[in-house]
C-alpha cells in the first residue's frame, strides 16, 4: 500500500483518539487538534523517505504530543499548562500496541465523545463537535452536510469550545450516576447523524450523504469501547438495518414505500450483521429503545416478501416502544402496524385517538393510507391534501401527490359518473 | 471554580408541598455555597439606566416577563456536572429554573 493511502487510513482510524489523547494531555482543544494535524503532515512528509515507523499510532501521538510541547514552552503565559504535559512520561504514548489501544487511551476516546455530546451544548454543537473533533471532518464539510453557511457552523463550533472551557464541562467519561442518561445522550447524537444523511435526497452533497457512513462508523467505535452497552449494540444494529435499504428506497428522488420496495437490492450482509448484533444485544436481558427499534427494523428486513411481515410482533414491539418512549408517533406507528396486523379500521380508531397530538403531516398521511385502504375514497384524497399541506420535503410530496391521483382514478373507476362517492 | 446559581420562579405557580426544603438544600451543599441569599419581590425593585448625562428609573424589573430572579447561590464546584447536580437539587428548580453561570475570573 503506498504510504499516501497508509496515512489516510490512519487518519481515519486514529486521528480522533490522538485528538483525545492531545486534549487530555493539554487541556486546549484548538491546540490538540493543530498538533495532530502537524503530526499527520510530518508523517505525509518522513514516511515515504525514511519509511512507516513500527508502530505509527504511537509515532503520531509522540510528534503531536512533541510539538504541543514546543508550542507551549514558546508562549510563557502557558507555564502551568506545560508543567502538566510535562509530568506525563514519555514512555505513557510507546505502551501503545498498534490496533489494540490500551484502556489509558480507549478512555481518552471515549471521554472526548462523551464530553462532545454533553447535554450543556445544544444538539446542533454537539452533533457538529463529534463530527469535528472525533471524526475529523473539516468545518466547511460539516457545514455542507447541515446545510449552513460555513461561517456560521466555525462560530458555532468556537462557542461550543469556549463554553466547554469558560464552564468547565469535565473532559471525563460521567460516573456510574449520570453514564445511563448521557450515554443515551450519545446514542441520541449518533442516530440524529444517520437521520440526517437518510433524508438526504439523491442530490445531495457527497458528505451529507456519507453521514449515515460516518455514524454507522461512530457507533461501532462506541460498541468497541463499551463492548457492556447493550443499547450501543442495539443502535448500531438499527442503523445497519435501516442503511440496508439504502439502495431500494430511492427511485431517482423519489421515496419508496416500504412494502414496494424492491427487497433483492437490500443489502444482505447488513441485515445479517444487523440481526447478529441485535441477538448478542438482546441476550442480556436490559432491553431499551434503539434494542426495540433495531428488533421493528430486523421483523422488517427479514421478511423475505412484503405478505410475510410478521405484523402482529411489529404492532407488540411498538407497544413496548411506546412504554419505553411516551411519544405520540410511536403511538401513531403502532396504530400502522396494528391495521396490518388486525386490520385498516382498528388502526383508524387508534389514529383517530391521537388527533391533536401529532402535528406534521405523519398523520393526516396514516390516515389517509388506511381510509384508502378501506375505500373510503372522499375521505381518502381530504386527508391527502391536507397531509400534502404540510409535507416538509419535495420526495414526500410527491409520493402523496402519486396517492391523491391514484386514489381518483380509483374512485372515478368504481363511480364513471364523476362524482366522488358521498 | 465559581458559578452563580439564579433561582428564577414564575410567581403564579406555589411550590408542591412535600418537596425538598431550602433548609434541607442549605445543608446539603454546605462547603460548596459560599454566598447566597433570597431577593424581595419585583414590586420592590428599581430598574436604573444612564443616558449620557440622564439617570432614567423605572418601577419594576429589566425584563417584562413570567419568570423573575427571587435570589442567588454562588458556589464553589469542581465543574459544571457538580453545579448542574447542585443547581438540580434546588427546591425552586422543580418549579421554576435555576441559571448556572460561571464566574468570568
Amino acid at each position: 500500500m503506498p504510504v499516501e493511502a497508509q496515512v489516510a487510513d490512519l487518519f481515519r482510524a486514529e486521528r480522533g483518539r490522538i485528538v483525545a489523547t492531545l486534549i487530555r494531555l493539554t487541556g486546549d482543544w484548538d491546540l490538540a487538534e493543530e498538533c495532530v494535524q502537524d503530526a499527520f503532515a510530518r508523517a505525509l512528509e518522513r514516511w515515504p523517505r525514511e519509511g512507516v515507523p513500527l508502530r505509527p499510532g504511537a509515532w503520531l501521538t509522540t510528534t503531536a504530543r512533541n510539538r504541543a510541547l514546543d508550542r507551549l514552552r514558546r508562549s510563557t503565559v502557558e507555564a502551568a499548562k506545560l508543567r502538566e504535559v510535562v509530568a506525563v512520561p514519555d514512555d505513557e504514548s510507546d505502551n501503545e500496541p498498534d490496533g489494540t489501544a490500551d484502556d489509558g487511551f480507549r478512555d481518552d476516546l471515549l471521554r472526548l465523545i462523551f464530553t462532545c455530546c454533553h447535554p450543556a451544548l445544544t444538539l446542533e454543537a454537539r452533533v457538529a463537535l463529534t463530527l469535528h473533533t472525533v471524526t475529523g471532518l473539516t468545518t466547511a464539510e460539516i457545514a455542507r452536510a447541515f446545510l449552513v453557511p460555513e461561517q456560521t457552523m466555525a462560530k458555532r463550533l468556537v462557542r461550543a469550545r469556549q463554553k466547554i472551557r469558560n464552564a468547565r464541562i469535565p473532559y471525563r467519561v460521567p460516573p456510574a450516576h449520570l453514564l445511563p442518561e448521557r450515554t443515551g445522550g450519545v446514542l441520541g447524537v449518533l442516530y440524529l447523524l444517520f437521520n440526517e444523511g437518510y433524508a438526504a435526497s439523491a442530490g445531495a452533497d457527497l458528505v451529507r450523504r456519507n453521514l449515515c457512513a460516518e455514524a454507522i462508523r461512530l457507533a461501532r467505535t462506541l460498541v468497541d469501547l463499551m463492548p457492556d452497552e447493550p443499547e450501543a449494540v442495539g443502535l448500531l444494529a438499527l442503523l445497519l438495518l435501516q442503511d440496508s435499504r439504502q439502495a431500494a428506497r430511492l427511485d431517482g428522488g423519489d421515496l419508496v414505500p416500504l412494502e414496494e420496495q424492491d427487497r433483492a437490492r437490500w443489502d444482505g450482509e447488513r441485515i445479517e450483521e444487523g440481526v447478529a448484533l441485535l441477538d448478542s444485544a438482546l441476550r442480556r436481558g436490559r432491553p431499551g429503545p434503539y434494542q426495540v427499534q433495531a428488533a421493528i427494523a430486523a421483523c422488517h428486513a427479514t421478511a423475505v416478501r412484503a405478505a410475510d411481515t410478521d405484523w402482529p410482533q411489529i404492532a407488540l414491539l411498538y407497544g413496548e416502544l411506546a412504554r419505553l418512549v411516551p411519544s405520540p408517533v410511536v403511538r401513531l406507528n403502532r396504530a400502522v402496524a396494528v391495521a396490518m396486523a388486525d386490520c385498516p379500521s382498528a388502526g383508524l380508531a387508534l389514529v383517530d385517538g391521537l388527533a391533536g397530538e401529532v402535528t406534521g403531516h405523519l398523520l393526516p398521511a396514516t390516515r389517509a393510507d388506511l381510509l384508502r385502504r378501506l375505500g373510503r375514497h372522499a375521505e381518502a384524497i381530504t386527508a391527502y391534501e391536507e397531509a400534502l399541506a404540510l409535507a416538509p420535503t419535495d420526495a414526500e410530496r410527491r409520493h402523496l401527490a402519486r396517492r391523491v391521483a391514484e386514489v381518483t382514478a380509483a374512485s372515478t373507476r368504481a363511480n364513471p359518473t364523476g362524482s366522488r362517492p358521498g | 471554580m465559581k458559578y452563580m446559581l439564579l433561582i428564577c420562579v414564575d410567581d403564579t405557580i406555589e411550590p408542591t408541598a412535600g418537596d425538598p426544603t431550602i433548609e434541607q438544600w442549605l445543608t446539603e451543599v454546605e462547603g460548596r455555597r459560599l454566598d447566597g441569599s433570597q431577593l424581595r419581590s419585583i414590586q420592590d425593585a428599581t430598574t436604573v439606566r444612564t443616558r449620557g448625562d440622564e439617570v432614567l428609573l423605572t418601577d419594576g424589573p429589566f425584563a417584562e416577563t413570567k419568570e423573575h430572579i427571587v435570589g442567588y447561590d454562588i458556589v464553589d464546584c469542581a465543574d459544571l456536572d457538580e453545579a448542574i447536580r447542585i443547581a438540580s437539587r434546588h427546591p425552586c428548580a422543580r418549579y421554576g429554573s435555576v441559571e448556572v453561570r460561571p464566574f468570568a475570573e
